[in-house]
């Protein structure tokens, strides 16, 4: 029942056994070992489960949670074999095991979130899939930035996390148990459990870095290396959207009155401020943070409507976010691994030199910023379509004004690399195998995913909504 | 021995920690003294879990477990967070936070 969970702790003490069994010179063979496994788990993964309980009820599997798993397996298979040739450097040589293992143990954190059944759980995989985050951001010990983003990461986070616990031990006290379905069954509107649910929140809005609690989002994601930066902003904020929607679905629907409220001035704030933000940017990983910023209030949009629509096109949504940004995430890591370049203004003339990688990252900004008919217009389509069904008109009436922003600097990088004039581009370079692998897998996934219609109702025959 | 203590005295203390905590994250400029912080708060959840727990629902201990492992995660992060303030002091030279500031937008 736990083959997701126990098959990743099982890859992670082999890559730390086969590490310690290795010659200093051979760690490179780490590598594809780790890749090939985790691939492997990722088809795992799809074979059939049966649903259940473990511990008590503190953790439970359905079709719904190994769903949502495997959407994660497929956006950390494709940051593996985007990372590989990072990791060949030889600075990194010596950590090629550490890196696995810590982003196993955040997968694990996570899987055990989206699995939990009660808050303790709950919080427990929160911080697992949080404190190896940390020490993943500080990874180049030897830069100043990276350090400074582990640091940051970790005080905010333990912060935030902090403001959750305290929301959930008001919670406790006044529901006097944590498990999910008690907390569902007795959940009102009294002022002190309004209260905890502000704090919790809080806590949890700073997980998906929602506006007024955003700011370290920037700094984190430059500092860290790249594939880590896209590791933040594909997996980690999938899997906190996952897990935000199921708890308000599942546990505050009672309260449901009150968060739409919330989520409805926050969703607003979240895609202006970020994309106005995104405008000035001028480093390509600053650029993607406020991006992914704006990205996260149009999940908003499918979580307010509180429907099964809703919940269906967040997890859809996300699936293909993953393919779209880990596609300009992987350009920009080919470019900073060969180059170590990592400015708009490098990008001046790309196209002539490096075609290939230019249309790719023209069809990942396209994706992103929705334009048909790549995968990126049905995600936010159906998103757009659950907030109108639920009768927020207004509210994408704004995400449809704010898209049109975002299309304005998505294309500033697409104009950077086909029009701006450079005397002296990024000279052509052929990235290793792996890249180009994980680069094609994002191709196929922005082409293919949007015309494949049997998927929307796959998902949507396991999600839940709000029961009234 | 708490017979005659109310509830809210407790409350009370450990709200003030909790905002004594945000407070002091909020205002200090060295690293260690903001995980000193931290630890404040966690510890004014865990006061809370285990009264909750005490006072209003003595026929089962989920506050007592929930707050023993909010005090193991809390030195978990504590450890994680040291050794990112070594890594800053041997980068900086330096764990004030106003020199950690290489970027901004």
């Amino acid at each position: 029942m736990m083959r997701h969970e126990l098959l990743l702790t099982a890859i992670a003490l082999i890559v730390l056994m086969v590490d310690l069994g290795l010659k200093p010179g051979k760690k490179k063979s780490i590598i594809p070992v780790t890749i090939v496994l985790f691939a492997l788990h990722t088809i795992a993964g799809f074979l059939p489960a049966e649903a259940g309980e473990l511990f008590g009820g503190m953790y439970r599997t359905g079709s719904l949670q190994i769903m949502m798993k495997n959407v994660l397996n497929i956006g950390v298979l494709i940051i593996l074999l985007q990372s590989a040739s990072w990791l060949k450097k030889p600075e990194n040589l010596e950590k090629i095991s550490e890196y696995f293992i810590l982003m196993f143990s955040t997968l694990i954190g996570m899987n055990f979130m989206i699995s939990s059944g009660d808050f303790l759980m709950f919080y427990l995989g929160l911080e697992l899939a949080t404190i190896p985050m940390a020490a993943l951001s500080a990874f180049v010990h030897h830069q100043t930035k990276s350090a400074e983003a582990g640091i940051k990461l970790l005080l905010s986070s333990a912060l935030s996390s902090g403001i959750l616990l305290f929301g959930l031990s008001l919670i406790y006290g006044s529901v006097g148990s944590v498990y999910f379905s008690d907390v569902a069954a007795s959940y009102s509107h009294a002022p002190m459990q309004i209260l905890a649910f502000i704090f919790f929140f809080a806590g949890m809005a700073f997980k998906i870095s929602l506006v007024p609690f955003h700011l370290w989002t920037a700094d984190v994601y430059e500092g860290s290396p790249v594939n880590v930066t896209s590791y933040f902003s594909v997996i980690s904020k999938g899997a906190a959207s996952f897990i935000f929607i199921t708890i308000l679905y599942v546990v505050f629907n009672s309260i449901a009155f009150i968060w739409k409220d919330l989520i409805y001035v926050i969703a607003i704030l979240t895609m202006t401020i970020g994309n106005l933000f995104a405008l000035r940017q001028k480093n390509m990983k600053r650029f993607l943070a406020f991006s992914s910023i704006a990205q996260a209030g149009f999940i908003l949009l499918g979580i307010i409507a509180g429907n099964k629509t809703g919940m269906t096109s967040v997890i859809y949504f996300v699936l293909i976010y993953i393919f779209s940004n880990l596609g300009a995430f992987g350009v920009v890591s080919a470019i900073f691994n060969a180059t170590g370049k990592e400015n708009m203004d490098d990008y001046d003339g790309l196209y002539h030199t490096n075609p290939k990688l230019s249309l790719l990252m023209m069809l990942s900004v396209f994706s992103l910023a929705g334009i048909p008919p790549v995968a990126g217009f049905f995600g936010k389509f159906f998103l757009f379509t659950s907030a109108a069904s639920a009768g927020y008109y207004w509210l994408v009436f704004i995400a449809v004004l704010n898209a049109t922003i975002s299309l304005y600097y998505y294309l500033l990088v697409v104009k950077a690399m086909f029009i701006n004039k450079n005397e002296q581009p990024i000279a052509y370079f052929k990235s290793d195998l792996t890249t180009r692998v994980a680069l094609m897998i994002c191709t196929l996934g922005i082409f293919f995913i949007g015309f494949w219609g049997q998927l929307y109702e796959i998902i949507n025959n396991i999600s839940i909504g709000i029961l009234n | 021995m708490t017979e005659g203590i109310p509830l809210y005295y407790f409350l009370v203390v450990s709200t003030l920690m909790f905002f004594i905590g945000i407070f002091g994250f909020l205002t200090r400029k060295n690293l260690i003294t903001m995980l000193m912080s931290i630890e404040l708060i966690l510890n004014s959840v865990n006061i809370n879990f285990v009264v909750f727990n005490k006072y209003l629902y003595p026929q089962n201990l989920q506050g007592h477990f929930f707050s023993l492992i909010v005090i193991a995660v809390a030195a978990a992060e504590a450890a994680v967070g040291i050794a990112i303030i070594i890594n800053i002091y041997r980068n900086f030279r330096s764990i004030e936070v106003d020199r950690v500031d290489q970027m901004k937008n």
